[in-house]
């Protein structure tokens, strides 16, 4: 097969609606990733009887399956209990919800990391708990992490492309759309492949600024 | 019990002790089978400077550490003020209560590793407590903090964040930070164990002050034999879990009555 450099050209706005659907995917995926992740690091931090247990083994159990079979049930398996949404919508909380599971590690090596005079010296100013998390501990653990959370984001936006196979039209889905239906892969999936370099490329170079920039203060 | 309509005496009537500001009945420490404080009975007086000394291990700081409930007893009553802070029979399981959070605080303490908030201006980190503890405005929080910062020799460096100051400065910053809460018992965790030889005196300095100027009751683990003979109205000799001695800094240092005090200060005076 020879490269067609008219079909190549002819082939690329489609490719970028596609990829667009991957960028938002990934912006959407890692917000929910972020924030859920955040969520869980804390409850299992503060220890509370069943509740703490039971994100722990959630946690666990989510690291513990593959991306493309939690996507395969929630998208064909969910919807025979009355739980449906559309692809987009789906594949957001799927990869979103597994990131998370791995978001709540980094976050709590974050915490870990604080050192332990930070939490007594709190304790002697007889501050809330509440006020100790949000202005003391979460400032410094959060800090130290960034870079790692950039890390997850840029392999969510790889990975996002598991999510063709539950029919969401993100940048590889529209890749192989073209193919079938041109019988020709070559320039699909090269551009493809490119566009997704093109994107992670900068990004992991930016990454790699910010872990210069938020190395540890203590 | 006095009813509560009749005046309150200036002073204590000659004769009778004041009731202690602190007070430890009974109480014991262990970490596994390593018996930290074994049954301590100890009172403080208000406003008296007590200096604690003895060797590493003797339990010393886990007095200071059981008063700012960084560390519970494994049995006993510990009182604050006449408040309950603890109240531990042996093999029950503690909770932090209400009463326990009231009490403590009325307790600041000064760490030996300074535990700034270095992510916090010197200012953010004095007026923090009082504004979301103490419910102060902001004016006013930091109105008297800039009085605490100046009070400690920081008026110019308000702005500056922990890492861009020295280690003496960090520490009279915690100390402007404890004070900030108003607190009736200071306690001072070996405050200059980890500063340069040459920071020392700048924040003994400001400890020295405080000792003289205030009434409040300080309570100071520390290695400065000198610093403790000079600033305490009393000091108390720790070893193996149990106070030794007490007695005035000149009885202690001058004239001790105890084998182990004795061969403590020989040691640790020779260099």
């Amino acid at each position: 097969m020879i490269w067609d450099n008219n079909f190549a050209v002819s082939v690329i706005p489609l490719l970028l609606e596609g990829l667009w659907v991957t960028v938002k995917i990934t912006l959407l995926g890692t917000l929910l990733a972020a924030v859920l992740g955040l969520f869980f690091a804390i409850l299992r931090r503060l220890a509370i009887p069943v509740l703490s247990p039971v994100v722990s083994f959630f946690v666990v159990f989510v690291r513990g399956t593959p991306l493309l079979v939690q996507a395969y049930c929630a998208f064909f398996v969910l919807p025979a209990y009355g739980l449906s949404f559309d692809a987009f919508t789906t594949g957001v909380v799927v990869i979103g919800v597994n990131y998370s599971a791995y978001m709540a590690e980094v976050y709590r090596s974050g915490i870990q990391g604080v050192p332990k005079g930070q939490w007594e010296a709190a304790t002697a100013l007889s501050l809330p708990g509440s006020r100790t998390w949000s202005r003391i501990i979460l400032p410094q653990a959060i800090r130290t992490v960034v870079p790692m959370l950039g890390n997850y984001l840029i392999q969510m936006f790889k990975d996002s492309a598991v999510l063709s196979a539950i029919t969401v039209v993100e940048l590889m889905a529209t890749a192989q759309a073209i193919g079938s239906s041109s019988f020709r892969y070559l320039e699909p999936l090269t551009l493809a492949a490119l566009l997704f370099l093109a994107i992670s490329y900068p990004a992991s170079r930016l990454v790699n600024r910010l872990e210069r920039r938020y190395a540890p203060q203590h | 019990m006095r009813p509560s309509t009749e005046p309150q005496p200036l002073s204590t009537p000659v004769g009778l002790a004041p009731d202690p500001i602190v007070r430890f009945q009974n109480v014991s420490k262990n970490w596994g089978s390593n018996q930290v404080l074994k049954s301590l009975n100890f009172e403080v007086a208000p406003g008296e400077k007590v200096s604690i000394i003895g060797p590493s291990g003797s339990g010393k700081t886990t007095i200071l550490r059981i008063l700012m409930t960084l560390e519970t007893p494994s049995e006993g009553l510990v009182k604050v003020d006449g408040d309950v802070l603890w109240d531990v029979t042996a093999g029950q399981k503690v909770r932090e209560t209400k009463q326990m959070r009231e009490t403590r605080r009325k307790i600041g303490m000064v760490f030996q590793q300074f535990n700034l908030f270095p992510h916090m201006t010197a200012m953010e980190n004095v007026i923090e407590a009082p504004i979301h503890v103490l419910g102060m405005n902001k004016a006013e929080a930091k109105e008297r903090a800039a009085e605490l910062l100046n009070l400690v020799g920081l008026g110019k460096h308000m702005n500056h964040t922990p890492p861009q100051m020295s280690g003496g400065q960090q520490q009279r910053v915690a100390i402007a930070r404890a004070l900030a809460m108003r607190p009736r018992v200071l306690l001072f965790d070996e405050p200059t164990s980890a500063l340069d030889p040459e920071l020392i005196g700048e924040v003994l300095n400001v400890i020295r002050n405080l000792a003289h100027t205030t009434d409040m009751t300080m309570l100071m683990v520390t290695h400065e034999m000198r610093f403790a003979e000079e600033i305490s109205d009393r000091v108390v000799m720790f070893d193996n879990g149990a106070a030794v001695e007490s007695g005035p800094p000149a009885q202690i240092f001058k004239d001790p009555q105890q084998e182990r005090t004795r061969t403590f200060l020989r040691a640790v005076l020779q260099h």
